[in-house]
């Protein structure tokens, strides 16, 4: 069974549509990147399968229940992170975590919530308040929020956002852990490079719309072997070559470009265009394509 | 059941972490009331045969604070919860209705009681009390806090913003409780207001309430508790709708 079923999910604020028609299967035991440009509709997509917002149409299921009709169950298998860093300041790290394993009706929790907190080196703050906490560590103790009643799917809406290095890693590897361990993971991100060392499958959003759906490996494919990056001493690109620019901006000004070549035999006449336009490279370099350029060009290309 | 039981245990727990602001001080405000208007009207106004007005004015007092301390605790642990954001560590888990609304009502009705029984305890040093029907007492106490921390909560989801909540709770349920007989009986009023009184609920629970104490009151006390009953079962419904249809929680 789909660890979580999206159908054709709509979701209008007045006049914009935030979610026009969206359908997506994730299965068990995926990480599942969830990619789009500011306002693309990601986190009110994850608002409705979290049931914090309703959807105007269309049906979300995690595991067969319903999040609408059926919304114990369906809560019960979910673990969400906020993308707002919220927090309770009456609380303590420990007082946070116990209250929160309580709604989701577990008792003597204390030996999985130490755990937790091990694994995201929150031990020492466990009797800190929530406001003492510096803002990577409220971050740490939201993560460990969604994570005390174990929860066969987790979501991470930017959980990464303004975050520093030691947690990033800290995060991903305890992340890593539980997605090896069988838990779904599914995660909204704006660093792509992130997205790409750790998502088997990537859906992009923009608009409200599904734009592409495919397995990370595929997607990159797409954009057939490598690209070429110019730095120019001086003269200008010539005219022939500015189809090949991989990023349109780069032709607003500026003396770096990047071409895409599908073979390597393809670099020789390019240098030899340059070369009859009198054009001095200062630097260059052969790149495979990442998933930064096969977002932008799927971005580009749904202008 | 649990997740009711740790809702509830954390709505009492936040308002006990700053109980001097809470408890004492609304107990505090109620000793005032009473020495002032005790001290002006003690030889001035007889409201019930062989009460003394500083006593009649006890239950009243006590009331008060009950029903304003029980609004208080719902809304403003919902409208902080909603402002800071926090209110989604609530929303998403497995809570019902039920347990969110009996979490929130349950808490209310404890910090009105907690802070009824302080102002019990002080003002029960000025004055001579009677317990005729500690019933009734009792059964007042519990169900008008349980109402206010149910409009409370209304009046948390409802409002987005903390002055939308302050002007619900200052031109809405300050002057229901001022006007409902607190400092004085429906009776003494000219007709036109004795009327007007009748259609205010906070006038029942108040008769009804001291009619514990004194035996003696404006209307009959099942009378009242049907008055009170009936206005928070319509209330309580409201309520449970607002919380299933997810009215600006889940929007």
């Amino acid at each position: 069974m789909a660890a979580i079923q999206i159908t054709n999910v709509e979701k209008r604020y007045r006049a914009l549509r935030a979610l026009d028609g969206v359908s997506l299967t994730i299965e068990e035991g995926e990480f599942f990147g969830l990619l789009g440009p500011n306002g693309a509709g990601k986190t009110t997509l994850i608002s409705i399968l979290a049931g914090l917002n309703r959807a105007d149409a269309g049906r979300v299921s995690v595991h067969g229940h319903d999040v609408v009709t059926d919304y114990r169950a369906a809560r019960k298998l979910l673990g969400v992170v906020p993308q707002e860093l919220v927090f309770d300041p009456f609380f303590t790290v420990r007082e946070t975590l116990r209250l929160q394993s309580g709604y989701f009706g577990l008792k003597n929790n204390d030996a999985w919530i130490d755990e937790v907190m091990h694994h995201l080196d929150l031990t020492k703050k466990a009797d800190a308040n929530m406001r003492a906490l510096s803002g990577g560590m409220k971050r740490r103790v939201l993560v460990a929020q969604a994570l005390v009643h174990k929860p066969p799917v987790i979501v991470l809406d930017e959980p990464t956002a303004g975050v520093d290095v030691e947690l990033r890693q800290t995060l991903w590897k305890f992340i890593a852990r539980l997605n090896r361990e069988g838990h779904t993971v599914v995660l909204t991100t704006h660093y792509l490079e992130e997205a790409q060392a750790l998502c088997n499958r990537i859906a992009m959003l923009k608009a409200g719309k599904l734009v592409a759906l495919d397995s990370t490996a595929a997607l990159i494919r797409r954009i057939s072997g490598s690209q070429l990056a110019l730095r120019l001493a001086h003269g200008s690109l010539p005219d022939a070559l500015k189809p090949l620019v991989a990023h349109p901006d780069q032709l607003l000004g500026g003396n770096q470009f990047t071409l895409r070549v599908t073979d390597v035999a393809e670099v020789e006449p390019i240098l030899a265009k340059l070369r009859q336009a009198g054009v001095v490279i200062e630097d260059m370099q052969l790149q495979q394509a990442d998933l930064e350029d096969v977002f932008i060009q799927i971005m580009e290309s749904e202008k | 059941m649990i997740g009711f039981q740790t809702l509830f245990y954390k709505e009492v727990l936040r308002f006990w972490k700053v109980a001097a602001q809470t408890v004492a001080a609304p107990v505090l405000t109620a000793m005032l009331y009473l020495l002032i208007f005790g001290h002006v009207l003690e030889e001035h106004v007889q409201v019930y045969p062989g009460v003394k007005y500083t006593a009649f004015l006890v239950p009243g007092l006590i009331m008060m604070s009950v029903l304003q301390n029980s609004f208080a605790n719902s809304s403003s642990s919902l409208i902080q919860s909603k402002i800071t954001g926090n209110l989604v560590f609530v929303l998403l888990p497995p809570l019902s209705h039920w347990e969110l609304f009996g979490a929130y009502v349950g808490a209310a009705v404890v910090r009105g009681v907690m802070v009824g029984s302080g102002v019990f305890l002080i003002t029960a040093w000025f004055a001579r009390l009677s317990f005729v029907a500690p019933w009734w007492i009792l059964v007042f106490a519990a169900l008008g806090a349980a109402l206010l921390g149910t409009m409370g909560l209304i009046a948390g989801i409802w409002a987005d913003k903390f002055d939308q909540l302050a002007a619900f709770q200052n031109f809405l349920i300050m002057p229901a409780t001022f006007l409902s007989g607190v400092f004085y009986s429906i009776n003494s009023l000219p007709a036109f207001w004795q009327g007007i009184s009748r259609f205010n609920p906070f006038f029942y629970m108040i008769d009804g309430f001291r009619y514990g104490f004194f035996g003696q009151s404006d209307v009959a006390p099942l009378f009242s508790f049907t008055v009170v009953a009936c206005f928070f079962a319509v209330v309580a419904a409201f309520a449970m709708h607002l919380l299933r249809s997810g009215y600006k929680l889940r929007h």
